[in-house]
């Protein structure tokens, strides 16, 4: 295992920038996730560290050494893809012995090692199927097998959960998580689902247009998002526009005034977390409350989740807000149509300059 | 309800009537040569008087035969060699890398599936006659100038099957390959040749198969003393009209047949063609 560093990395095609200037480094045993929407530059970035896609500017070093500009095969980073991309005509432990064949190991460290790699993806017993004889979430783990038995200094993972059913998903999620953490190994994820990211990180890079937008935990992106960008794609947030008037005042474009945390001046959008929103039948602010914000507004849409319920509610003819309220014994759940109240505290509502 | 289960099976008959129409067009020359080759009277007319399997037998008395069969079967064996090694590559290259005229390349590829054999075989002549005064050697006529002419009848049909095979095959096992230390030329020949071999196998099939029974081009490439067995039966037939063409046919028919069954348990032709 190694650290992997990516400086200034960069990738274009013509005119267009698949990846600007991206800037990371992935300390030895750490999971680090790329996030972001397609289009952003995450695989193409996985991609330049494998060795498939050569950089138009910036390097990569494995363990310190600098591979930028070596081919694939002298880089010693396991990679698993997408499609799991098995060799269809090999068997399972011909799939998983060929990159210790490349190695030149002796054939007896070969079987051994064969051996040890299927029992540690608990697949002991199926080394002499097909790929095409397994199920999906077994043909995910050959190749997960593959990636490791060749004991890679870093291990690369492309989506490699999205051709899994939803169920089987959360399961092997848990168990990439817990072999990566056991063996120590220098992991880069790219996926496009958020909860995979959060559930699965040490440590989260969001993507988008080719540049990194912010790089941190979980709660980071969450609580303390970069830009609108980041709130945006990471949970969800009501987005109000307008102007900041004065520091902690914003007022917005349907002219509604808003308490807020924020410095300066200017045109700005208001972010707002579902979640952190009060509603009531009357006003729901006051001294005690803690919520600084009061605004009355008319329900126009309920949807039922189960444990939970969203209630998007009209506040001016410009401004919307979704309240998300959590679906316990005596909670306040307005119909259509009903004049209602929502509030929530000033430091809920982040402000973005534009 | 019954309306719409009626119009199905009316359909479906229609279809299975349409696939019985065809089946039955392609295949009574087939059936006709075959009953022809048993008739034991020498000029072929109907009710036969009886049936023989003398001319098979009469095949061998006739050395034209034999030879033609050497000369067309060792033509098509080397022409087929050297269309595998031309066309595979041209087909990886039309496949896999993007450069200019890569489309009317790959066209020009499958040109001699089109061009009528005539024209063909005149031109391949008319330059075999120029190759020769340029370059003051024997081109003409020769073993070496009938394969060439050969190859290029075959390329198409390698190129046609293998570009086929090539489409489906996912890039990423290639690449996966690599990323566990297999350089460029061991990942082609561990991934990327035994994915393709289907379409490799089906095309030295159809291209052998086309140079076996080549009449027009050959017609203007053998030398003296070298005919093809196409040539032999047409030579045959301007003289003799008795059923010892149709038994060197259906010797054809059953040699090609076999070559067929033996490759689809090897590779499944149906998946490929």
């Amino acid at each position: 295992m190694a650290q992997l560093d990516i400086i200034g990395l960069a990738k274009r095609y013509g005119d267009f920038h698949a990846v600007r200037d991206v800037s990371l480094s992935i300390k030895d045993g750490e999971f680090l996730v790329l996030l972001g929407p397609s289009g952003c530059g995450k695989t193409t970035t996985l991609r330049m560290v494998a060795g498939f896609i050569e950089p138009t500017a910036g390097h990569v070093t494995i363990g310190g050494t600098d591979v930028t500009v070596l081919p694939p095969w002298k880089r010693n980073a396991g990679m698993v893809f997408q499609n799991y991309a098995l060799f269809p005509h090999l068997t399972v432990n011909e799939n998983v012995a060929f990159g210790l064949e490349m190695r030149k190991l002796p054939k007896a460290d070969i079987a051994q090692r064969v051996e040890e790699t299927l029992a540690l993806v608990r697949l002991s017993g199926y080394g002499g199927r097909l790929p095409r004889q397994l199920s999906g979430g077994q043909q995910q783990r050959v190749a997960l097998a593959r990636a490791l038995a060749i004991h890679p200094d870093v291990l690369l993972l492309d989506e490699p959960l999205s051709n899994l059913d939803a169920k089987l998903r959360q399961e092997v999620r848990v168990e990439i998580r817990e072999l990566q953490r056991k063996m120590g190994l220098t992991t880069v994820m790219v996926t496009h689902d958020q909860e995979e990211a959060l559930t699965m990180a040490d440590r989260l890079v969001v993507m988008s247009e080719g540049s990194v937008r912010q790089v941190g935990s979980q709660r980071d992106l969450y609580e303390r998002p970069a830009d609108r960008f980041v709130a945006g794609f990471v949970g969800r947030s009501t987005f109000l526009e307008g102007t900041l008037e004065a520091p902690g005042r914003f007022r917005t474009d349907g002219g509604l005034a808003v308490a807020c945390v924020g410095d300066g001046a200017g045109r700005a959008v208001l972010s707002v977390r579902p979640e952190r929103v009060a509603v009531g039948p009357s006003s729901v602010g006051g001294p005690n409350t803690g919520l600084d914000n009061s605004l009355p507004g008319t329900v126009e849409f309920v949807s039922y989740l189960g444990a939970l319920i969203d209630i998007h509610v009209r506040l001016s003819p410009s401004d919307r807000m979704v309240a998300q309220i959590a679906n316990r014994d005596g909670a306040f759940v307005p119909e259509v149509g009903q004049p209602i109240h929502v509030g929530w505290p000033a430091s809920a509502s982040q402000v973005f300059k534009e | 309800m019954i309306g719409a289960l009626v119009r199905r099976r009316a359909r479906r008959w229609a279809l299975n009537g349409a696939a019985a129409v065809t089946l039955g067009y392609i295949l009574t020359p087939l059936v006709f040569v075959t009953w022809l080759a048993f008739f034991r009277q020498e000029i072929p007319s109907f009710p036969p008087e009886g049936y023989s399997v003398r001319w098979f037998a009469a095949i061998l008395d006739q050395p034209k035969f034999v030879e033609g069969f050497r000369m067309s079967f060792q033509v098509g064996v080397l022409a087929t060699f050297f269309g595998l090694s031309l066309g595979v590559p041209a087909a990886l290259a039309v496949v896999r890398h993007r450069f200019a005229f890569r489309m009317p390349l790959s066209q020009l590829l499958l040109m001699p599936l089109i061009v009528p054999g005539v024209v063909l075989g005149t031109a391949m002549y008319v330059f075999q006659v120029e190759a020769e005064k340029g370059l003051d050697v024997d081109v003409l006529g020769t073993f070496y100038a009938l394969v060439a002419g050969h190859t290029v009848i075959i390329i198409p049909w390698v190129v046609r099957l293998v570009t086929a095979s090539l489409v489906g095959v996912d890039r990423s096992i290639e690449e996966a390959a690599q990323n566990l230390g297999a350089n460029a030329f061991v990942t082609f020949w561990r991934i990327t040749l035994p994915a393709i071999r289907p379409g490799i196998v089906a095309g030295a099939l159809f291209g052998f198969v086309t140079s076996f029974g080549n009449l027009e081009m050959s017609l203007f490439l053998v030398g003296p003393g070298r005919t093809t067995l196409p040539i032999v039966v047409l030579q045959y037939l301007e003289w003799k009209i008795d059923p010892t063409i149709a038994a060197v046919s259906v010797v054809q028919i059953l040699l090609i047949g076999i070559a067929m069954l033996i490759t689809d348990r090897y590779v499944k032709l149906a998946r490929v063609v």
